[in-house]
């Protein structure tokens, strides 16, 4: 009977398009959109990530995300490090200033200062040149996305001069780093480089990034130095983790993907609801008359059930692929740069597909329960 | 009160040789506030190995009858006995059950499925009791022979003419092998000589010695052709015999 249901559908060329066209739709919205979704707001934990080697981030206490960070005393640095269990600490600066390009435009950038010595706080790879640039006078080291954004995808960046705040810098580097949120043009120089790019204020450190000793956890040493010193340290994660939190909680992002994963469903129910039931509705007859032969209501539920997982399974594939598709296409866009689908995402898609063809599937049921065996007579 | 002396093997009043047997066979339909009874206690006994016709004119009660002799509708009162079986106190799955294995339908509208081919639909009862759909089809296939039309039963139901789907709905009735077969106005869509074309070849195929079928017509150049006429006026059998009473 499972044989004759699949035939009934498939027989019926329009109408299984229909279906499956409507479940590919809401698969492909739900997935692909909740894909953007989570990796815009992971972009949020973007300037934790890309400091590979801090493993505690330690900040004033009002400080909430490496974007938004209200400025340390100096001295924080040397409280930090009498703190137990910290292996080294090293200065960090995060800045906003204005660029003037060569053809005179102005752009916003941000800009990191990395500890003098060590070069701690530099992304973990290059994608052209090597940290070393930044011995030489005047260097800084530009982020691989923010130079597309900047000079366009063509033109290599390599020596071009820069008036950044009014103070000369060549950039004589580019690194391979994950995009900030914003997309914003991110600037690397040395910390003392970075004071002089950045007007004075009296405070400018805006982060004591630490490595613990070995025999220690992040979590500990992070509690044993706001308990020590009064700031706030986070390890990397929970760093991360409030970046992803500030963008959810500050912008109308997760709003808008969620109305738009809602309308997904919605369409998705509209579309192979009416298509079932119309289905369901053509075939009335036949549904009638295997009834009165003796197929029984818990057969028939099967059958429509199995209809069901057809297009569920055929629609449900097309729109994971088609998400997949997208990424792909889209892969060499810098906005879509590192994107990934997580595994949890093409499940929630499964679940909402399942709960779509419940939903109609029961409704188309209910007309055949109803159809009385008596109604093939007629 | 007189006492009766029973024949011991009779059921409820039933006659032993009944293929079906009706008693106090009573239906309402609900049409708005009012209730219309369509049958007033129908007492019948229908036999094996007969050609039985029901007649009447439109709206006597014809389809409610045989609907309610072949399991698919319930009487509101009255009680029901298909080879011996109490048919409407069995449960719901029982009685399912029963109609696969007993009863044949021919339906006017032959309600084959479009997208599978003659000989899976002529299949359709023994894929239903659970054979393998190629066995299946075999057996359909060599019910297509008997009809006459085994070298169409790959085809599609809309690539087959009016006479040749009603043949195919024929071979679902039959390709089970129940022992009883129904069927409602098989003539009438037909001209006066592919009626009768049907009708001889249901008596050849659908007639046997441990099978009942029933024939519901108001086809009245079909009536030579029964064994027996039950005739219903308003939901009454006012004949019952083995030609018309004169004057139809
Ligand atoms: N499901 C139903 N609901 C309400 N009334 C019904 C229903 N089925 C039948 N009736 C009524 O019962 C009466 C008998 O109907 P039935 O179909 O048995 O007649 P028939 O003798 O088969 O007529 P025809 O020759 O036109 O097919 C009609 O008046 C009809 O309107
Ligand atoms: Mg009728």
């Amino acid at each position: 009977m499972i044989w004759i249901a699949i035939r009934m559908l498939t027989g019926d060329r329009q109408k299984f398009y229909g279906l499956l066209f409507g479940i590919a739709f809401s698969t492909l919205l739900i997935t692909q959109q909740l894909t953007i979704f989570v990796n815009l707001i992971e972009r949020g934990a973007s300037g934790a990530y890309n400091v590979g080697e801090a493993q505690v981030w330690v900040m004033d206490p009002v400080s909430r995300t490496t974007d938004v960070a209200y400025a340390l005393p100096s001295t924080a640095l040397d409280k930090v490090r009498g703190v137990r269990g910290v292996e080294w600490a090293v200065p960090h600066l995060r800045a906003a200033a204005s660029v003037r390009t060569k053809d005179g435009d102005l752009e916003g950038v941000a800009i990191i200062g990395v500890d003098d010595a060590t070069l701690i706080g530099l992304p973990k790879r290059m994608a052209s040149g090597s940290i070393d640039v930044l011995s030489q006078p005047d260097s800084v080291i530009i982020d691989d996305v923010g130079t597309i954004n900047m000079f366009g995808a063509d033109v290599d960046p390599i020596g071009e001069r820069l008036e950044l705040n009014d103070q000369r810098a060549v950039i004589r580097g580019i690194a391979d780093s994950i995009p900030s949120f914003t997309s914003q043009v991110t600037l690397y120089t040395k910390y003392s480089q970075a004071l002089r790019y950045v007007p004075g204020t009296r405070n400018r450190l805006s982060f004591v990034l630490v490595g613990v000793s070995e025999g220690q956890t992040a979590a500990e040493v992070a509690d044993r130095i706001e308990r020590d010193t009064g700031l706030k340290a986070e390890t990397r994660d929970e760093f991360a983790q409030a970046g992803v939190d500030f963008i959810i909680e500050n912008t109308g992002i997760p709003t808008n993907f969620g109305i738009t994963v809602v309308l997904g469903f919605v369409v998705g129910v509209a579309i192979v609801g009416l298509t079932f039931s119309l289905f369901i509705r053509d075939n009335i007859k036949q549904f009638g008359a295997l009834k009165a032969i003796g197929v029984t209501n818990g057969r028939i539920l099967r059958m429509v059930a199995a209809q069901a997982g057809l297009v569920g399974f055929i629609g449900y594939g097309f729109g994971v692929l088609g998400t997949v598709g997208f990424m792909w296409a889209f892969s060499g866009n810098p906005f879509f740069k590192g994107f990934y689908i997580p595994w949890q995402i093409p499940l929630i898609s499964l679940g909402a597909v399942i709960v779509i063809l419940a939903i109609t599937g029961t409704l188309a049921l209910r007309s055949v329960f109803k159809t009385e065996p008596a109604s093939v007579f007629r | 009160m007189m006492a009766t002396i029973m024949d011991p093997s009779a059921i409820g009043g039933c006659k032993p040789d009944a293929a079906i047997c009706t008693r106090g066979v009573t239906r309402d339909f609900k049409a708005g506030q009012q209730t219309i009874t369509v049958l007033h206690g129908i007492d019948t006994d229908i036999r094996a190995g007969e050609l039985t016709f029901v007649v009447g004119e439109s709206g006597s009660g014809k389809t409610t009858l045989i609907s309610i002799m072949c399991g698919i509708l319930y009487p509101t009162l009255g009680e029901v006995k298909v080879f011996g079986t109490d048919i409407y106190r069995l449960s719901d799955t029982e009685l399912v059950k029963f109609r696969l294995q007993n009863i044949g339908f021919i339906f006017q509208q032959y309600n084959l499925i479009p997208s599978i081919d003659a000989a899976s639909n002529a299949a359709v009862p023994l894929i239903a009791q659970g054979m393998g759909r190629l066995e299946a089809r075999e057996r359909a296939k060599a019910m297509l022979e008997r009809l006459n039309i085994g070298n169409q039963a790959d085809k599609l139901p809309n690539q087959l003419s009016g006479g040749q789907q009603q043949r195919v709905a024929i071979a679902r009735a039959l390709v089970h092998e129940p022992r009883l077969v129904v069927c409602d106005e098989p003539t009438a869509a037909l001209d006066a000589s592919s009626g009768r074309r049907v009708m001889d070849l249901l008596r050849e195929v659908a007639v046997a010695a441990d099978r009942a079928c029933i024939i519901v017509t108001h086809d009245n150049r079909i009536f030579d052709l029964a064994d027996r006429i039950i005739q219903l006026e308003d939901g009454r059998i006012t004949h019952d015999g083995t030609t018309m009473p004169d004057g139809h």
